[in-house]
Parts: structure tokens; sequence; C-alpha cells
């Protein structure tokens, strides 16, 4: 683990040297971002915790869904115990006799999926809403406006309460309850943007040369609104995340039969009380985990895209 | 003034309508409570007199208009579990969650102002530096795992606290609290500690942020340049500057805390409102769900309304600009 950690780390380094020497807008961003040695160390974190979701049926001792592979005689083991079948659980077992490690990488598959997917939706209704808004003004942005309004001033966990409630569990459930929940920080992040870009130049000249709305707001304004936007969803790819595991663990998200983090956090749940820490403990070290890397990333990326800040 | 909070109450009412048709329409969207409630043995008859009984054999249009002409009454509907009205079901549980939700904002206030204005003060201080990466910790934690993890250290490895339940009660003033006796104390401490921790994180950026902002102001050199103390310019002039922020935003937050609630009711069972959405949600207890998020609604509202009006008096800034706008 220790291995592929520093060697990420030296990976993510070189190009910021070598492309120094060409100053691009990118090549001065990614030299930028590598400055801080907490960012680097997070996205490497982060990178490494992708390719363990992604690659997890390759690396993961055993198949948690697979009952075969699953001997209930060796539930509840302490991490580094040896089972019947004289494999070691290195992370221990949980109450079903799953190996932990196995059920972890599994987990984060569908954590990282989930928190994943309901972000890139919810980014582009919240792009495409926000520019509207902006582009259209009068009552169209009046309208769309107090709709965000209103859905941030109440609390992100209760709207995902009542979702789940309207649609039941299931994984497009959470997601979609994920995106309601998120969109309308993207589309007042795009249309604040959008609304100073508008006043531009260039937009003045694109209209002048006769091109269409559509050309104007996707090509013209659009990719000038990105960086906000990215860093928004970097942190609400998070919130996400951790909103879902909440909601796993109050029994109202996903199903049993897709456990993620926050599932296998909450079965550990009733062993807790006689002392069985880890089967609730590493799962939720490895939320932890990827969420503070997240943020972490994310808070570089809004240092370095932020032309404010720059030095 | 009065312009100004007669638009802002329609505005509440507006929007407590709209989630009212929301909240009703969606959750009867979802599956037929009946087949929950019934006994499995009941036959056809039995069934549709229970429907019936239940009013749930109406148009959903016409529950609506039932549902609006009782709510205006302050009828919400009776709870299909408990068989009670079902705003007495939640009103019974609101002093529980009211009661955590202000242990954990006095928490918060507690713990997060003094560490927050330490590291502002003293930004370069190794204590700082652990001050602030505790806060990026704190918002990270999930809520949910941390209080698993609270239970796991205090109440099963030490066995210091309680892990679970609301203790003995007390009543002084007409408050009836745990807070009152020590030993609701004891029950109180890990969940409202658990509820406060992203508050505590929270005030700590915002003290943090607001301090090192002021201490750059000219009324800060000028108090200096005066002679005043040191302690005196951080506790008199300091502090009265950053509270406008911290006191706003806490006020917001207070709704904030009363829905995660949720979450560390259910860990900590204790018997708030939170955990009743929660059992509501997974009975179909449909009263019960769409009055408590009506009154939750409401609450939310109603606090940023006070937060706003309070805001005006506290600031003379804001006042003196809204009354030019």
């Amino acid at each position: 683990m220790s291995l592929t950690d520093s060697d990420a780390k030296i990976d993510a380094r070189e190009p910021a040297t070598s492309l120094a020497a060409v100053e691009t807008p990118f090549s001065r961003f990614v030299a930028d971002y590598f400055e801080s040695r907490i960012a680097t160390g997070a996205l490497a974190v982060l990178v490494l915790i992708i390719c363990l979701a992604l690659l997890a049926p390759l690396l993961a001792p055993q198949n948690p869904y697979n009952l075969a592979e699953v001997d209930v005689l060796d539930s509840r083991l302490p991490p580094a115990s040896v089972g019947m079948a004289g494999y070691t659980y290195w992370l221990g077992t949980d109450g079903a006799g799953r190996d932990l490690l196995s059920a972890i990488l599994y987990g984060l598959r569908i954590s990282l999926l989930v928190g994943v997917a309901s972000c890139l939706i919810a980014t582009v209704i919240g792009a495409v809403i926000g520019l509207t808004a902006a582009y259209a003004g009068g009552r169209v942005e009046n309208l769309l406006m107090r709709l965000v309004d209103l859905q941030l001033s109440l609390p992100a966990i209760l709207i995902a309460l009542i979702l789940i409630a309207m649609l039941g569990k299931g994984v497009d459930k959470v997601i979609i309850a994920l995106v309601t929940v998120q969109w309308a920080y993207y589309a007042r992040t795009v249309r604040g943007t959008a609304l100073a870009e508008l006043n531009k130049e260039y937009v003045e000249a694109a209209r002048c040369l006769g091109f269409s709305h559509t050309r104007i707001v996707f090509k013209q304004i659009l990719p000038n609104c990105l960086p906000p936007l990215i860093v928004v969803a970097t942190i609400q790819a998070a919130h996400a995340i951790a909103l879902e595991a909440t909601l796993s663990f109050l029994g109202v998200g996903l199903p049993r039969t897709e456990p993620s983090l926050g599932l296998l956090i909450s079965n550990g749940f009733e062993y807790m009380l006689s002392g069985k820490y880890w089967i609730s403990f590493i799962p939720g070290v490895v939320l932890l985990i990827t969420i503070m890397a997240i943020n972490l990333v994310g808070d570089q990326l809004r240092d370095v895209l932020n032309p404010r800040l720059k030095r | 003034m009065t312009a100004y909070l007669l638009r802002r109450l329609m505005q509440t009412a507006v929007v407590v309508m709209v989630m009212s048709v929301i909240v009703f329409f969606g959750v009867h969207v979802i599956g037929d409570p009946v087949w929950l409630l019934v006994n499995p043995q009941m036959d056809q008859r039995d069934i549709e007199a229970a429907v019936r009984a239940l009013g749930l054999d109406r148009p959903i249009w016409e529950q609506y208009v039932y549902f609006v002409r009782g709510a205006l009454q302050g009828d919400l509907g009776r709870s299909f579990i408990f068989g009670e009205p079902a705003l007495t079901v939640i009103v019974q549980r609101m002093p529980a969650t009211l009661e955590l939700a202000v242990a954990a904002l006095v928490m918060a206030i507690v713990i997060g102002i003094p560490l927050g204005l330490y590291a502002g003060l003293k930004p370069q201080h190794a204590l700082s530096k652990i001050i602030m990466a505790g806060s990026i910790v704190g918002f990270s934690l999930p809520t949910f795992w941390v209080g698993l993890m609270l239970i796991m250290v205090f109440a099963v490895m030490l066995g210091w606290l309680p892990s679970t339940g609301r203790g003995p009660t007390a009543t002084y003033f007409g408050i009836t609290s745990s807070a009152f006796t020590l030993e609701g104390l004891r029950y109180l401490f890990l969940p409202a500690l658990n509820l406060a921790l992203l508050k505590i994180s929270l005030v700590i950026r915002l003290t943090r942020a607001g301090a090192r902002e002021s201490l750059q102001q000219d009324y800060i050199k000028f108090a200096r340049a005066k002679g005043l103390t040191h302690g005196r310019i951080v506790r008199v002039h300091l502090l009265k500057n950053i509270l406008i922020p911290v006191v706003t935003v806490l006020g917001l937050e207070f709704g904030n805390l009363i829905a995660f609630s949720v979450v560390t009711e259910t860990i900590f069972a204790w018997p708030g409102m939170g955990k009743l959405l929660i059992g509501a949600i997974q009975t179909l207890d449909r009263p019960v769900i769409v009055a408590h998020l009506i009154i939750i609604v409401l609450l939310f509202v109603v606090i940023n309304l006070v937060v706003d009006v309070l805001y005006t008096v506290l600031d003379p800034r804001v006042r003196v600009a809204r009354q030019t706008a």
C-alpha cells in the first residue's frame, strides 16, 4: 500500500516540473496545484481510492456477494484472524462472515458510483438552469432563482428524506434524491458567473456575429463558467457520498443487496455494544479518508482557480 | 419595517403552502399503507371498512382539501400507527429534540468561539494549526459515524457515559428538561456533542476568519493607539464585531440542527421528533410524515424570519441599507 502511495505521488509531481517550461494556462494550473504538499498527497490518496474501487473485483480476496465463498462460521472475527478455510482476514469479518476488506472494496465502488453519478447529473441540470436563468433574465430568472432559494433554505438531509419517503429504496432513487438536493448549488454558482460573463465584450462580439443563443450560451459562456463549477462539483461529491452513507445508515437509502460503506457501518452497529468495533470502525475510516481527500482536493482547486487569490 | 415584515410573512405562507402540496401528494405516491395496517387474516370487507375509516378511498385532491381544512384548525390528521392526532404525537416528542438542539448549540458556542478566537489571534502558533486541522476533520466526519465512535469509546470501552435513551427529567419554570438533573446531563452529553461537532467546526472557522479580518481594521489600530490592554481590545472591540456573523449563522443553523437530529436520535435512541420521522417513513405512517415535515418547514421559515429581523435590529448597517433600498 505504501509503495503504490509513493509511486502515485512521484507520478503526480512529474508533469508539474516538466511542463513548467512552456507556460500554458493548464500547465500553470497544474504547477499551482502541486505547490501544496497536502493537496498533492490528497490527490494521490484519491487516485488510489478510485483505483481500488474500480479494480475491486480483481483485488478483493473474496467476492462478498457470492454465498459459496462466505462462511458463516467465520462471522465477527477480529482483524488478522485465520478463518475456517485457512484464509487470513486482515480486516476481520462482519456479522455474516464476509471478509471485511472485500466488503469495503465493493462498498467503495457503490459509494463512489452513487456520489459521482449524482454529482454529474446535478452539475448538468444545475448548469443548464443557471445558464438559462442568467441568459433569459426577467421573470424566468426570478422564478428559477426563487426555486433555488427555497431549495437551499431547507436542510439537505430533510429533502433527501422526504424524497426517499416518496420514492422508496434503491440505487436509482438515492441518486434522484441526491441530485434534487444538489442541483441548486450548481445553478446558483453558474448563474453568478454567467451574469458576470454576459457583460464582457466577447459575448457582445458573438452577438454581433449573429451566433445563435444556444451557441453563445454553451460555446462561449459555459467554458468560462467551468472553474467555479468544478470546485463546487468536487465539494458536492464529498457531500453526496456522506449523505448517501447517512441515508443508508438510517436504513432508508440503498437496499441490503447493494452494501455501500454506510450500510456496512450500519451492519456493524448492532455488534458495537459487545465491543466488536472493527465492523463499523474500519468502513468508517475508509469513508472518512475518502471524504477528506475529496475535500482537500476541492479546497486546493478553489484556491488555484480563484483569480482573486493569484499571487 | 412593517412592509418588509408583511412581505416576508406572505412569502412564508406561500412557501409553507407549496411544501404542503409537494409533501402531501408526494407521500401519497408511495405504497399503500393499508397493507401494513390490516391484519393479514382480515377479509376483503374488513379491509374496505378500514380503508374507509382512514379516508383512503376518497380521490387524492379531496383528501388534500380535507387535510388543509383540518390543518388550518390545527388538525394535521391522525397517526395510522399511534391512533392519536399526528400533531400530538409530534409535539410530545418535540421537547426532547429541542433540548438536544439547544444543548448542541450551547456546546458549539462555548467550545467553538474560544478555539476560533485563539486560532485567529495567533495564526502561526502550533496549537492554532492543530485547531484548524481539527476543524477540517470535523467537517469531513460523517455525523452518524462519529456517534458510533463516541458510543464505542465513552460507553463501551470506558463505560463513563450511558449510550442510549434520555435521562430523568425535572421541571423548572415550566420547562421540563433532562438538563436539570445530573443523571439527565450524563445522558445528554454524548448526543449533544455528536450533534454539535459540525457546528463547532463551523464556529471555529467563522470566528477565526472574523478575528483575522477585524484585526486589520482601523478601529482596532485606534484602540491600540489609545493604549487599551490587549484583553480589553479582544473582549470588547473584537468579539463584538465577530459575533454578528457568528450569531446569524448559528441562528440559521438551529433549524439544521433540528433536521440533523434525525441521525443523532437514531443512533442514541433519543426519543425525539427525528426518530419518530424515521419510524414513520419505515411504517408509511403518512399523517405523521406530512405533519412532521410541515412542522419542520414552518419552524425553518420562522427561524429564518426571526434571524433576518434580529439581524436588522442588531446591525445598524443593514438597517440603514434596507431603509434606503
